[in-house]
């Protein structure tokens, strides 16, 4: 796309909100892999692998998954977030590639929160 | 306070504001004002309800009825039938599934309950690599609307009307500078974004830029536009963020396909342009002067500011420097209104603005406590709140002792001060800054003088020795910290500490050695019996100075548990062990270095400090 006018401001958006938002037919589930310096660091690389390796695995359609910046609770890392269709989203904590799958079989793919890796649904008030 | 007939709870969870909740929440309020019913009903916005499939949601109470999936144009039927008529309307209404969730919601998390986010209001919730993303989430927006309906003063205006001040550690407000390098003379200006964040246990701009690097840019270009005649920006980033760099640098390139950096930015005929300047790391690059120069390809050292660098700066240019969350705060500013901004904080601004601290302040929570992470409050909320409440307080129930608040050039401030607001000059009065927005926290078993020895010892290798109050002032004050944690202290050398601590603070030609004493004047102010612990007693109460420890074996546990197993001896440098296998180890106290190795090897724990 080349040089924008103010008009395309509200196109873009409303085209790459399509595109992230699930109510609008882009998908099923959304993986969000929290994949600032902390999550990186503390191994978020190899939940975003394990995630993309498990889609493969399953043939799995209808999935988005998604980096994002830091969430803010650093000590917590490797972190992702859960959204299924027309449900809040969820955040998970502490993850490593055993806990991703088990994410992966139960909520990812059948909806089903699994609540002893979770930390909380819904998301942050904005000012 | 009001007492209200009605209250309506409009969801702002991240995703009911991207379904519009707060237009929704603005047509309300009008809607209800051109009913004059202004005085029964209240609009109140919330967190997160948990129900974002079917947001935005209202909530009115007090009798909890739920509206689901909102459109400005439902409000005026709401109004008209609910709240004048006492009519729920039927077909808006949701009923929450029955099941309770087996977790807690986000905004019941008093980690983020209490956080308040302008700068990080991205955070987590956007692909930083994507512009596309960026934009769906009202970005560049702010930009439109200055060059299309506002004038550069009138943008300057709202900035000063907001009361924004420079967070990257000094405070001066931000439409100030602006105004004087506008009104400098010259036709080529620059402005400078600086990411040189070096602070030890900060973090706050590397998570910013590495969330939401357009936020940033946006600032800039925005900042360039009020400032007038300025065709070039900088970013001055040091080279240990290697994501930061690489996540500006395909901001950049997506802003400036998109015509949003260039010439001719939206056919306004305004043009600017943005480049990656990279750091190698010292520290003192953080300093204005310095980091122009650097920038400029010269050694990275300070100048006397004299004439400030919004009059000559870089290459001898009047230059406008703001840090990274201050340009993230921009845009935000311009969409919401400098009022908006200025209602959140302390004090006032509006006639002064040094009068007050507007807004909200990035945090990097580290140290010893619950929820280490990168939090965002008003400016004016207790050091009490964000260390128990947000941090979830000390680990390991252990004690509060102090926190560090703005890095190494900040100080101490002691559990009795543990309720003060933050804002700046309340930070100052008691002898530390808001800095950049580090905040460590220490417990009982951190000792005083053993931190502000760690913090000295950073800010006197990263001193770049241009001037001598820092480069030997430093260094002199760093060895009689050391003389005191090996235990050889005097009462004079604290008196002498002091002495040199303000000849420093007062001498130095940079910030850097103006407030590099800061955590030894602070610690000698509040915990001056612990300096006296380790001068006079000869001990140190967090057992942290080794020197100062008297290392011995419990004899019982090192026979009985231990049955005497001849670790300690074989780690021991100084051969002061005394016993064989299976029987009980002594210390030779003469022979004892006391290095603590013994301590750190037994797997009994038979070895203690006395």
């Amino acid at each position: 796309m080349g040089k924008l006018k103010i008009e395309d401001l509200d196109k873009i958006a409303e085209s790459a909100r399509k595109k992230i938002s699930l109510r609008e037919g882009a998908g099923k589930v959304k993986i969000t892999v929290h994949m600032g310096t902390c999550g990186i660091a503390a191994g978020a690389r190899n939940i975003m692998a394990t995630f993309l390796n498990e889609i493969e695995m399953h043939n799995a359609k209808d999935i988005i998954v998604v980096t994002s910046g830091c969430a803010g609770l650093c000590s917590k890392e490797p972190m992702a977030t859960i959204e299924y269709e027309n449900q809040a989203p969820v955040k998970y904590i502490e993850l490593n590639e055993e806990k991703a799958k088990k994410i992966f079989d139960e909520h990812v793919l059948h909806g089903k929160i699994v609540p002893e890796y979770a930390l909380s649904i819904g998301s942050e008030r904005i000012q | 306070m009001k007492n209200y007939r009605l209250q309506l709870m409009v969801c702002a969870g991240t995703a009911c504001v991207s379904n519009h909740s707060l237009e929704i929440k603005e047509a309300l309020e009008k809607e209800i004002q051109n009913h004059h019913i202004e005085n029964e009903a209240q609009v109140v916005q919330t967190g997160c309800n948990g129900f974002c499939g079917a947001g935005p949601i209202l909530v009115v109470q007090p009798d909890g009825i739920f509206y689901q999936l909102l459109k400005v144009t439902d409000v005026k039927l709401i109004v008209e039938e609910h709240l004048i008529k006492g009519r729920p309307v039927k077909k808006l209404l949701y009923t929450p599934p029955e099941e309770k969730t087996p977790i807690p919601k986000l905004s019941d998390i008093p980690f983020f309950a209490e956080q308040t986010l302008i700068a990080l209001r991205n955070r987590g919730l956007i692909d930083p690599e994507s512009i596309d993303d960026y934009i769906a989430r009202g970005g560049y927006k702010a930009l439109a609307k200055v060059l299309t309906s506002m004038t550069p003063d009138e943008v300057l205006n709202e900035i000063k009307i907001s009361g924004l001040r420079g967070r990257g550690g000094g405070g001066f407000p931000t439409g100030v500078k602006w105004e004087t390098c506008k009104k400098a003379h010259g036709d080529e200006k620059y402005v400078i974004c600086n990411a040189d964040e070096g602070d030890p246990g900060a973090f706050m701009d590397r998570s910013i830029i590495e969330g939401d690097p357009h936020s940033v840019i946006e600032g800039m270009i925005i900042g360039a536009y009020a400032i007038e005649n300025v065709k070039q920006g900088y970013i001055y980033v040091r080279m240990e963020y290697p994501l930061a760099i690489k996540r500006f640098q395909i901001a950049i390139n997506q802003a400036r396909e998109y015509g949003l950096l260039g010439k001719n930015i939206f056919d306004k005929g305004f043009d600017f342009d943005i480049e990656i300047r990279r750091g190698a790391g010292a520290f003192v690059c953080g300093e204005s002067t310095a980091l122009m120069a650097s920038i400029e390809g010269k050694p990275g050292e300070p100048r006397a500011k004299y004439i400030h660098t919004v009059e000559k700066g870089l290459w001898d240019k009047p230059t406008c420097l703001n840090n990274v969350e201050t340009w993230a705060n921009v845009p935000q500013i311009i969409l919401r209104g400098g009022k908006w901004f200025a209602s959140i904080g302390t004090g006032d601004v509006s006639e002064d603005p040094w009068g007050g601290s507007k807004g909200t302040k990035v945090f990097s929570l580290a140290g010893k406590v619950n929820n280490t992470g990168l939090v965002e409050v008003p400016m004016g909320i207790t050091l009490r709140d964000i260390i128990f409440r947000i941090g979830g307080g000390i680990r390991d129930g252990k004690k509060f002792k102090a926190v560090q608040t703005g890095g190494p050039s900040g100080g101490f401030i002691p559990e009795s001060l543990i309720d003060l607001p933050v804002d700046y000059e309340e930070l100052t009065k008691v002898g530390s800054m808001m800095g950049s927005g580090g905040m460590v926290v220490t417990d009982e078993e951190n000792c005083i003088v053993d931190m502000a020895k760690y913090f000295l010892a950073f800010t006197q290798a990263e001193s770049c020795g241009k001037c001598i109050p820092c480069r030997e002032g430093t260094k002199r004050m760093l060895d009689i910290l050391e003389k005191i944690t090996a235990g050889h202290g005097t009462e004079e050398d604290l008196i002498l500490l002091e002495e040199l601590s303000n000849a420093v603070v007062e001498s130095s030609l940079c910030a850097l050695g103006g407030s590099a004493p800061n955590p030894v004047l602070t610690s000698l102010k509040y915990f001056r019996d612990e300096y006296e612990a380790h001068v006079k007693g000869k001990t140190c109460p967090a057992h942290i100075c080794r020197q100062l420890n008297v290392y011995k074996i419990d004899e019982k546990v090192c026979l009985e548990i231990g049955h005497g197993c001849d670790v300690c001896k074989k780690y021991c440098p100084d051969g002061a062990i005394i016993g064989e296998r299976k029987k009980v180890h002594y210390i030779d106290p003469a022979k004892c270095g006391k290095c603590g190795a013994c301590y750190d090897v037994c797997n009994f724990n038979a070895i203690y400090i006395e």
